[in-house]
């Protein structure tokens, strides 16, 4: 395993909630990554964000390890969950909210709520 | 080098034949797309299942910094 590898699969055990992104939580710097900083920061979610540009490794080995091609990239509980499209509909359709649910992550349901109204 | 919405929808259809297939350029850049993917064999698979599947089908045109396409906002579902 290469240490990129053991790297992310250690991150992605040791938080509930983790994501994978061009920028940081705070200062993101694509579009995509934005918006789910956006929606987790505003659902009060607590999440651990990991900045690909800091490290090529961790950039190609995030893409080969859920054979995925682009970035943002979000886990929960281990197990990804999507890119930006996804986690759009998906926080659109309170799937999402049913996830943290399920596995226990704590959310404001009102702050999602609020997303929905303002784009529903 | 951007692509062509015909050239995207081409590269889907060869591993979907009977799919509806919607390809959008949203900036009029020939960098950022929308495509709509609607296909039988997505029924019973969750979204990132389908949607890998379509990223399969444009053989690495998605990868990183020499990625051909910039942006593909994808939507996949199994008919109604």
């Amino acid at each position: 395993m290469s240490e990129a590898e053991q790297q992310i699969k250690q991150t992605i055990s040791d938080n509930d909630v983790v994501l994978f992104m061009k920028g940081t939580k705070s200062m993101p710097q694509c579009g995509f990554s934005s918006r789910i900083a956006g929606v987790l920061n505003y659902m009060g979610v607590e999440y651990q964000d990991v900045n690909v540009l800091d490290d090529d490794g961790i950039r190609q080995g995030i893409k080969d390890y859920s054979d995925w091609p682009t970035i943002p990239q979000l886990y929960v509980k281990g197990e990804f969950v999507g890119g930006c499209d996804i986690i759009t509909e998906m926080t659109l359709s309170g799937e999402l909210d049913q996830m943290f649910e399920k596995g226990g992550v704590g959310f404001d349901k009102d702050a999602a709520d609020k997303i929905r109204e303002a784009n529903g | 080098m951007p692509m062509q919405a015909n050239e995207i929808e081409e590269l889907i259809r060869a591993s979907f034949p009977d799919a509806r297939i919607t390809v959008t350029d949203l900036a009029g850049d020939g960098n950022h797309y929308a495509a709509e993917v609607v296909d039988a064999s997505f029924k019973g698979q969750n979204r990132v299942q389908q949607q890998r599947a379509v990223y399969a089908a444009l053989k690495g045109k998605m990868d990183g910094n020499h990625g051909e396409l910039h942006a593909l906002a994808l939507t996949t579902k199994a008919p109604e």
